[in-house]
């Protein structure tokens, strides 16, 4: 038995992202959702971005709509594919994986918190191919090694916390019967009170409230303002970071409080 | 006298009014190779979940490898293997990588994980498959690969909820062939659950027959089948005696449909 001393906080870091290879490794022998999950921010803006720019009933000031919508679908599709990652979850429960690793001496925070970054690392296919579609529609964006790397960060901090509070619910209901409804009933609220496909300026009082109180908001606003080129944040660049951490440490302290019941 | 691995001590667990487990009170040896038997529903997989640190109990104690399961649950992690009934490795890894993370989880320096995973797929004969995706094996090949990973760290006890469900009667003897050879080679305890009579009466040391939560009977094989009186009686008479018919109990709606799971996913 190895009994060598490891401090806390670099056993925790290190579990962390050992847990995150284990299932980037996963992704490395199967790619073909990263494939998959391409066509749905291609429908959004190709599509629905597209008819929505030439209609001219959006307002969004000084911006084409196309260049609004675009960090609003990367946001988007982030959500969506890290909202359903509590399935995986749930499936490595009906098998043994789950109680094996949580009989292993692992931080239960880390199995949270390496997963996350799991979802985080897939989903930068996304912004791979929102940046591609956006080049092809013209989007002014902006180029700069600083932009692109508040983008990368951005990505994979909103899809750690989307895809925690997804373990948290998946802690919750335990069934994948349960979970696809109650996944499928928060992703529209979540999108839709947010400020990715219209600006919270046209929106009534009460739905401008719930935006605020949305981090999908501070996510859309963190990206377009990153993004495009010239554009300026609503709240702040420092503010949509401080609200998308702190959730997401928030988020990752209760699921590891959660995760545990799953081997019950 | 032998050094005590697993000292339970009227250890039990609620799950609102059934108890489960109630106030089991025993011992298992360092080196020992222990069979916990039972009918479905009689609290096998409960005890070993509060053991493994996976379930706290309602009340009573336990210490594995002498730490305390309730207050020093790390430590007993570090000191455990642990083999679900369950299928617990990942289908889409290969076999060298499912060993390759727990080798990472458990601390092995970096130094020595090369090769201690070598050594442990050659002591599961699976050197040969440890670049396949685990999707490709069969059930005798997952378990035997779920047992290198849960030994991988030299655990002082390992603890196997029905290692054989699901296994045919060649991957199952290939199975015990090498849980012994891992008893006598590194002195590892064994604590597992079945419901093959035969595995218990072949392989174990000691037996304990669990029915609807308490310790019905507890010795060697030999022990058990003269304790009924009337001269010896074999063990499958012994369990009927303490643990009742299958009918009586069956255990719940889950827990059979997880063990049809395995027995699938394995066969």
């Amino acid at each position: 038995m190895a009994t060598t001393f490891i401090h806390p906080l670099t056993g925790f870091v290190e579990k962390t992202f050992v847990i995150t290879e284990f299932e980037l490794r996963k992704l490395r022998h199967d790619f073909t959702e990263l494939v998959t999950r391409a066509l749905q921010p291609a429908l959004w803006l190709l599509v629905f971005g597209q008819v929505f720019s030439r209609s001219g009933m959006m307002h969004t000031g000084n911006v084409p709509y196309l260049d609004f919508i675009a960090p609003g679908i990367l946001a988007q599709s982030v959500l969506f594919v890290a909202i359903f990652y509590g399935i995986n979850v749930i499936w490595e429960r009906d098998l043994g994986i789950v109680q094996k690793f949580l009989a292993s001496p692992t931080p239960r925070a880390a199995l949270v918190l390496g997963k996350g970054f799991s979802a985080g690392i897939r989903t930068l296919s996304q912004a791979a191919v929102v940046y591609a579609l956006s080049l092809l529609l013209g989007v002014k964006l902006d180029w700069s090694p600083l932009a692109l790397l508040n983008v990368f960060l951005i990505v994979i901090l909103a899809a750690t916390l989307f895809s925690t509070f997804s373990l948290i619910i998946a802690c919750i209901v335990k069934t994948r019967e349960r979970f696809m409804g109650v996944g499928q009933v928060l992703t529209m609220p979540l999108f839709f009170a947010s400020n990715a496909i219209y600006p919270t300026t046209i929106m009534p009082g009460w739905l401008k409230v719930i935006s605020h109180l949305n981090p999908l908001t501070y996510v859309v606003d963190g990206l377009r303002t990153c993004m495009l080129s010239g554009s300026t944040s609503s709240f702040g660049l420092g503010i949509d970071y401080a609200v998308i951490i702190v959730t997401t440490i928030i988020l990752v302290l209760i699921g590891a409080r959660l995760y545990p019941h799953l081997a019950t | 006298m032998s050094d005590i691995v697993l000292d339970l001590q009227k250890l039990t667990r609620r799950f609102g009014n059934f108890t489960a487990v109630d106030s089991l009170t025993l011992s298992v040896n360092a080196g020992e190779v222990f069979g916990l038997l039972g009918s479905n529903g009689a609290g096998k997989t409960t005890t070993i979940k509060m053991l493994t640190t996976l379930l706290p109990p309602s009340s009573g104690e336990a210490r594995v490898a002498g730490f305390s399961i309730t207050d020093q649950a790390v430590d007993v992690r570090r000191s455990i293997g642990y083999v679900p009934q369950a299928v617990s490795v990942d289908g889409s890894l290969t076999g060298y990588e499912n060993l390759l993370i727990f080798a990472k989880l458990y601390d092995l320096p970096r130094g020595e994980q090369q090769a201690r995973i070598r050594e442990a797929l050659e002591f599961m004969d699976l050197t040969a498959e440890g670049g396949r995706l685990v999707s490709q094996y069969s059930g005798g090949m997952v378990r035997r690969l779920e047992i290198a990973q849960s030994t991988l760290h030299r655990p002082r006890v390992l603890f196997l909820d029905e290692p054989t469900v699901g296994l045919d009667p060649i991957a199952r003897d290939a199975v015990w062939k090498h849980l012994v050879d891992l008893r006598a080679n590194y002195g590892t305890t064994l604590f597992f659950t079945t419901h093959y009579l035969e595995e218990a009466e072949s392989h174990c040391d000691r037996i304990a027959i669990m029915h609807l939560g308490q310790l019905d009977a507890l010795g060697t094989t030999k022990e058990l089948e003269t304790s009924l009186g009337g001269g010896a009686h074999t063990l499958s008479e012994v369990f009927v005696h303490y643990a009742g018919t299958a009918l009586e109990s069956g255990g719940t709606f889950r827990d059979v449909s997880a063990e049809r799971a395995t027995a699938q996913r394995l066969g």
